[in-house]
């Protein structure tokens, strides 16, 4: 079955056109990569499935799972199972991660009618999930990526995806800013949830994150629009070749 | 669709006032206006000694020759002080206060429904109440239980009465009848509040509180309250406040004075929740407050912390004077604007006496047209050897109609002192939104959590059981404010 259905979108912010008609169709069990030169739209389209209001949508439809996902507002697509891994998570000073944590999966739970999550069982799922990204326990209590550096930010990110998971994870430039070591905890999150039922959306600029996570396709983005899609190898060709032979073909 | 600022809008616009009502008793108010014979009317009332009125009319002396202030970055038409009635009590309060089986079950409802149970069996435990209704105190709980310690918490007409030489003591010499035109009002006019001694070496078995509701149409609060911790003693203080909801504005005018001698602790905690008047701006309390803290004695201390969401008008200043060598002192603030209220609040440091320090952390939110100014003043005088002070003024905007202003003075005549001051304005983000409704989380618990992580430095200097009514408190005064 489609998971994601995006037909013929067009999104403007600030009066300025930026996605010019997007069409993609995700699978369950799927992992898609996008590649794309700078200002392309790659951040915008995924802000814009995740639901973020300062975007325009002036034309086209999207169907996550069979639901009208544009109708749905951000948190009810969240609870519904999409999950965006932020390219520049922001920081808010004083709230604790281990708060915020509570706070999604209980509004999650309660999205599907289930109590709140009994604290015992809650510390022991984080404990796990911190464990499996190779991050210090003390991180639960500092204020959500207060402080911390690039990585640990997108380390944090992976995390909460863990913790909450989604069905439709994107992952906007989630391997920018990590060290080697870390693209490799990262990596391996990210594998450790892909499933039959799940699907993948990977934002990404480098190789090598895909030479960890395969996507089973590769798509271009740039102007707007998507102007090249294929299997995995095109993303060794863009590496080797740029972008600059696609506005010839 | 809406753009994330009107969300944020609507959210700040859903927050109600839940203390706003009104209860139904007979009073014994008297009409309005202000002159001697008032003066004297309300010193007859409390059967005070000639001290006492004497003092109370050369206050009211010297406040007919002052004029109100007009520097705080405030604006509301003149207060009218002929139509304000100075004297109400409930009816059944008319032979003074009594003990908590006689209190009108009124009354004693009323404080139920604001969530302060006044049986002792009914209360948090280890917390002992005094509670002020109007201008009298209506009952004081776990009176016996602080005697046996020798501590003495009182309503202040009865430690007028019962114990005359403290009170001569130190009543005004802290804040002196003329410090301002409120402060002498209220010396003039006053009526009730709170007494404290903590006795040498004491440290006080529980959390004092007292609990303010004005309730009687067109009446002023001013009260008076007054806490003197001897000699290595520590007790925490807090106070409460509420008010009917009404389209008329009501003057609340307190004098606060604390005074701690060698080593002993005061820490005094408010949290403020006046009726702070409708969406448009109408009605509300007008309150214009003068706290003073003088750390006498030699490495005494005096910590501050309020949490002000109420109040059309909110003019405040607590502060402290620094005269005991290694004495400290220390401001944690919490103050909210929203609709239409405006708040000029901040402290004053005064350092006199050597190595001492004080800590000033202000956190200021305003959403809807709510407008606020820090205002604080860091003095070192000559004698002030090796003087410290941190200053830390934060501003959280919450949509783009409101204000947030900084007014910090310093004033340093001793060249070892070393002051440092940081201040930060942001506006509860879009993006900080965002991010917490792309994990599931509503708006409104959101902003609750946005604003409680911003608030986190002064929170937890309350008393635990406080904290959490302070949490709940501003997210009901904001509610689903985020932005
Ligand atoms: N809120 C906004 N206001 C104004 N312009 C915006 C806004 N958001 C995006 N844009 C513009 O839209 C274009 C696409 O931006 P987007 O962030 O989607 O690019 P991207 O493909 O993710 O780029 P990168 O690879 O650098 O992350 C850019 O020109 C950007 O400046
Ligand atoms: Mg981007």
């Amino acid at each position: 079955m489609n998971m994601l259905e995006i037909r013929n979108l067009h999104a403007r912010v600030e009066g300025k056109d930026i996605l010019k008609g997007i069409d993609l169709t995700i699978r369950a069990g799927e992992v898609h990569a996008i590649m794309g030169p700078n200002g392309s739209g790659k951040s915008t389209l995924s802000n814009v499935l995740a639901g973020r209001e300062d975007y325009e949508i002036t034309e086209g439809r999207v169907t996550f799972e069979g639901k009208d996902l544009l109708a749905l507002p951000p948190e009810t697509r969240a609870c519904e199972g999409v999950f965006l891994s932020f390219q520049y998570p922001v920081e808010i000073p004083g709230v604790s991660n281990m708060v915020f944590l509570k706070a999604a999966i209980n509004a999650r739970r309660k999205h599907q009618g289930l109590p709140e999550i009994e604290a015992v069982d809650f510390l022991a799922w984080v404990k796990d999930r911190v464990k499996k990204m190779h991050m210090d326990i003390k991180v639960l209590q500092r204020g959500v990526n207060e402080g911390f550096s690039g990585g640990e930010k997108k380390r944090n990110e992976i995390l909460q995806m863990l913790l909450l998971e989604p069905r439709l994870m994107i992952l906007d430039e989630t391997d920018s800013g990590l060290d080697i070591d870390a693209l490799k905890i990262v990596a391996e999150g990210i594998n450790t949830m892909r499933s039959p039922e799940r699907a993948t959306l990977l934002v990404t600029h480098y190789q090598r994150l895909l030479d960890y996570v395969k996507p089973d396709f590769v798509h271009v983005l740039a102007g707007g629009r998507i102007v090249k899609s294929g299997g995995p190898e095109l993303a060794q060709e863009l590496e080797a070749r740029g972008y600059g032979w696609l506005d010839a073909a | 669709m809406s753009t994330p600022a009107q969300n944020i809008q609507d959210l700040v616009r859903k927050g109600e006032y839940r203390a706003g009502f009104v209860t139904d008793v007979a009073a014994d108010t008297v009409p309005p206006g202000l002159s001697e014979d008032t003066i004297r009317f309300i010193s007859a009332k409390k059967n005070e000694p000639q001290w006492l009125l004497d003092w109370r009319l050369k206050a009211f002396a010297r406040f007919q020759k002052m004029t109100e202030p007009v520097w705080a970055h405030l604006h509301y038409p003149p207060i009218d002080l002929q139509s304000i009635s100075y004297y109400s009590q409930p009816k059944s309060m008319k032979d003074g206060p009594k003990s908590l089986d006689e209190v009108d079950p009124q009354l004693l409802e009323t404080y139920k429904k604001l969530g302060i149970p006044l049986k002792e069996q009914e209360m948090l435990a280890g917390v002992a109440v005094d509670v002020v209704f109007d201008s009298v105190s209506v009952a004081t709980t776990f009176k016996q239980k602080l005697k046996d310690a020798g501590v003495i918490f009182c309503p202040i007409s009865e430690a007028v009465r019962e114990y005359p030489e403290l009170v001569q003591k130190y009543l005004g010499s802290v804040v002196p009848q003329g410090d301002n035109y409120y402060a002498a009002l209220n010396s003039a006019v006053f009526t009730d509040g709170s007494f404290v001694y903590i006795p040498k070496g004491v440290r006080c078995p529980m959390e004092l509180s007292t609990y303010f509701r004005i309730n009687e149409r067109n009446t002023g609060q001013f009260e008076r309250t007054l806490i003197i911790a001897d000699e290595g003693s520590h007790v925490s203080y807090l106070e409460g406040c509420t008010a009917p909801q009404r389209d008329e504005n009501q003057l609340h005018a307190a004098v606060v004075e604390l005074v701690a001698l060698d080593d002993a602790q005061i820490k005094y905690s408010t949290v403020q929740n006046w009726y702070p008047g409708d969406e448009n701006g109408k009605g509300g309390i007008y309150n214009f407050v003068t706290k003073r803290g003088d750390c006498r004695g030699k490495r005494s201390k005096i910590s501050w912390t309020q949490v002000e969401t109420g109040s059309a008008i909110t003019w405040k200043y607590p502060s402290c004077i620094l005269r005991g060598d290694d004495s400290v002192g220390e401001f944690y603030s919490v103050a909210v604007t929203h609709h239409r209220q405006q708040a000029d609040t901040g402290t004053k440091m005064i350092h006199i006496g050597r190595n001492t320090r004080s800590t000033i952390v202000s956190k200021g939110i305003s959403a809807g047209h709510g407008q606020q100014s820090y205002r604080g003043l860091v003095r070192v005088q000559q004698s002030a050897e090796n003087a410290r002070n941190h200053t830390q003024c934060d501003s959280l905007l919450i949509g783009d109609a409101c204000g947030a202003h900084t007014f910090p003075y310093t004033e340093v005549r001793n060249p070892t002192a070393h002051l440092e001051h940081e201040a930060t304005t942001s506006k509860i983000g879009e993006d900080q939104l965002f991010y917490c409704l792309s994990r599931g989380i509503s708006a409104e618990d959101a902003v609750s959590m946005i604003v409680n992580g911003f608030c986190k430095q002064v929170f937890k200097e309350l008393p635990m059981e406080f904290a959490v009514e302070a949490q709940k408190l501003l997210s009901v005064t904001l509610e689903g404010a985020v932005g």
